[in-house]
């Protein structure tokens, strides 16, 4: 890499000083887009963006005192905006479960617990239960951290091809096992004659499309759609098969380990994310939820494994258009640039070949192509184990709870709110961090607090019909 | 909403520690604290309302100071409508969602000797409530603002008001009346603080447009005469 960063700053400087402004808002806002919230399950999110990596770094600290008002009032202005793109499809994802918990009476069925859980919870005495739950927490969440680990192990070790064969399993088992089965369930809520023959090409269309637009390329409402589908399936399969202490008691420990995994040095997650960035690359399409898209478009490779690390990812919100002309053109043979053209670059630039380094390295470059990017456009990122975990509070406390509408409302706004100032502190400290602690505690508080005290006194107060 | 709720779980905190500390068995008892924790809530409610006050201001002061004219981007009158107005949803559905899910199931309204029209009044005490909420928020802000602080006790004593006569009912005619009447009042006010006038509304239903009073001033290569 180093001879070619040796040729890249000559072309490099041309482009950067006339795009001072735009390349350090691009920058400054790709940073504050690198809005990694992290989950912990088995999923790991992840789309770290820095194009200070394939660039020198003096060149844009010049920039950065000049630039940091207007960089914190684009935060402000866009902040609303960014906190809006995601109310609504966490809102989406937590109506969606409670109108499933309410009607379909399979999810508030006891039919078993998942073998993660295997102390039940049916015990005689209350220390007995209590200990249970421990057990139960206890394994469920040494069980995620194993499966952190040997993500991240699998993921330093490029192994890339059995982390895209266990991420298309699972989306393949949600997309279509367990789908199945909420449909097979909604139709018996609603008692509809149903054949097998039209079943089987529903959830075939339903799974098929799903795996694209997840995996591959879609609309982007439509994989939007699809995330939020799948983040509440998976919240339902944990309200059904979790019993109550030990679901409560997963949620308080899964959003400690959440903040410890995300910004401890040594924390899996974040050693995720920073050798993410090291190689300047995204991993995992399908574990995260965002708000805009730009599609990569596949860059002309002679070598294959190039190919399939470039082509991977839909969920980039940023770089791309910069290659999108660049990249169509070179798909014929020389790249539609003729010879003599070739020759006049060479003389002006040097002699730069076009190999994967060097197309990384301009991949890399922030691009003058995103000035005509609508600002508002920069969108902002949530992984899907956050949405889970949200719809698996929110589902519980109406499916629960004595308050019932009161309670489920007040997680909702607690949920919400935590979110806002997840938001907020992300806007002010500009690096991944982790979205669970601040809601889930919120949530949790809000849960007993309401089902506890505020029901009974709102309880009194409506038999008598006072009001406050 | 937020500020609210936790309002009410302070509130019913006070309340649920009162009752149990107190006789369970003597009615009259429980009445009674019945009636002080609603009237501490209402107390709390305001103080909340006048934290969130105070919390918009100094967000108010941060945005002005970043946007570009030196004026923030929200105007105080919004937010205290939207305050007031939240305020109003999350009362009002907290009071509500549970009968109307009630009222779906199947029951008898008041076989107990209780009034039959539970519902429809409970549907219309709601929806004041919900707009005196908006109200008290517009007025709460402007007077805190403009440094009224008898606009401030009168908007705390009209919502203690309109709580205690809720306590009359079933007498629909003594509780829904006199609220609706108050609503009303707190309306006009609410409008008259706000900006409003008859001229405004006047104004706004003869719909015509109106004509813009700035001039254009280009100029190809002078620059324009300073005043």
């Amino acid at each position: 890499m180093t001879e070619l960063s040796a040729h890249l700053p000559q072309f490099q400087h041309g482009q950067l000083t006339e795009n001072f402004p735009d390349n350090h808002l691009s920058n400054t806002n790709d940073n504050s887009e690198r809005r990694r919230h992290d989950n912990s399950e088995r999923r790991r999110n992840d789309n770290p963006e820095s194009e200070t990596n394939g660039q020198p770094h003096n060149n844009t600290q010049q920039v950065v005192e000049q630039d940091e008002e207007e960089d914190e009032e684009l935060t402000l202005k866009y902040g609303a905006k960014h906190v809006i793109m995601l109310f609504v499809p966490v809102t989406l994802c937590m109506v969606v479960v409670v109108a499933t918990i309410k009607s379909v009476s399979f999810y508030t069925r006891k039919d078993g617990q998942l073998i993660y859980t295997p102390f039940t919870e049916e015990t005689e005495t209350v220390g007995q239960r209590a200990l249970n739950s421990i057990l139960n927490a206890a394994i469920m969440i040494s069980v995620i951290i194993v499966m952190t680990i040997l993500l991240v192990v699998l993921y330093k070790y490029r192994c890339y091809k059995v982390i895209h064969g266990w991420l298309i399993i699972s989306s393949l088992l949600l997309l279509f096992f367990f789908s199945f089965i909420y449909l097979g369930e909604v139709f018996k809520t609603y008692n509809v004659a149903m054949d097998y023959i039209t079943v089987a090409l529903m959830i075939w269309n339903f799974g098929v499309v799903g795996m694209i637009c997840i995996h591959w390329k879609g609309p982007l409402r439509l994989q939007q759609a699809y995330l939020i589908m799948i983040s509440a399936l998976m919240a339902l399969v944990f309200i059904k098969y979790l019993p109550e202490w030990t679901a409560w008691l997963i949620l308080a420990v899964i959003s400690v380990y959440d903040l410890v995994a995300v910004l401890c040095p040594k924390g899996p997650l974040r050693m995720l994310v920073e050798t993410a960035q090291e190689r300047n690359e995204t991993l995992f399409p399908a574990l995260i939820y965002s708000s805009t898209m730009i599609w990569l478009v596949n860059m002309a490779e002679e070598d294959p494994e190039a190919q399939r690390k470039a082509s991977k990812n839909s969920t980039y919100d940023k770089q791309a258009p910069a290659n999108q002309t660049q990249n169509e053109d070179a798909e014929a043979d020389d790249g539609g640039f003729s010879q003599e053209w070739q020759q006049q670059r060479d003389n002006r630039i040097g002699p730069i070949e076009s190999t994967p380094e060097s197309r990384a390295a301009v991949q890399a470059l922030p691009s003058h192509s995103q000035t005509s990017e609508d600002p508002e456009e920069r969108g902002v990122k949530l992984g899907l184990g956050d949405f889970i975990f949200y719809s698996v509070l929110v589902g519980k406390a109406s499916a629960t709870a004595s308050g019932d509408w009161n309670t489920t409302l007040a997680c909702f706004v607690a949920i919400l709110i935590g979110l806002c100032l997840t938001l907020l502190l992300l806007a002010i400290f500009k690096k991944a961090l982790p979205a669970l602690p601040i809601s889930i505690t919120f949530g949790l508080v809000f849960y007993f607090a309401t089902d506890n005290l505020v029901q009974p006194f709102m309880d009194q107060l409506a038999f008598h019909q006072f009001y406050i | 909403a937020f500020f609210w709720l936790v309002s009410l779980l302070l509130a019913s905190l006070i309340w649920f520690i009162s009752v149990h500390l107190s006789d369970r068995e003597d009615a009259k008892l429980q009445y009674g604290l019945l009636i002080f924790g609603a009237a501490v809530s209402v107390l709390l409610q305001e103080a909340f309302r006048f934290a969130y006050f105070k919390l918009l201001k100094k967000a108010d002061e941060g945005l002005a100071l970043i946007s570009e004219d030196g004026r923030s981007p929200i105007s105080l009158r919004q937010m205290a409508y939207v305050s007031g107005l939240s305020f109003g949803i999350i009362s009002g559905v907290f009071s509500v969602i549970n009968i109307l899910v009630d009222s779906i199931g199947p029951g008898i309204v008041g076989i107990h000797g209780d009034s039959p029209y539970y519902f429809i009044t409970s549907a219309f005490l709601t929806m004041a409530l919900v707009l005196l909420h908006t109200f008290w928020g517009v007025i709460f802000f402007d007077a805190c603002e403009k440094r009224r602080y008898w606009c401030l006790g009168l908007v705390v004593a009209t919502h203690l008001l309109t709580s205690g006569l809720t306590f009359l009912n079933p007498w629909y005619e003594a509780s829904l009346v006199p609220i609706f009447i108050i609503t009303l009042c707190m309306g006009l006010w609410a409008f008259v603080t706000a900006g409003g006038s008859f001229r405004n509304i006047l104004k706004c239903l003869s719909c015509k447009q109106e004509d813009d009073s700035r001039v254009m001033m280009y100029s190809a290569l002078q620059v324009p005469l300073e005043d």
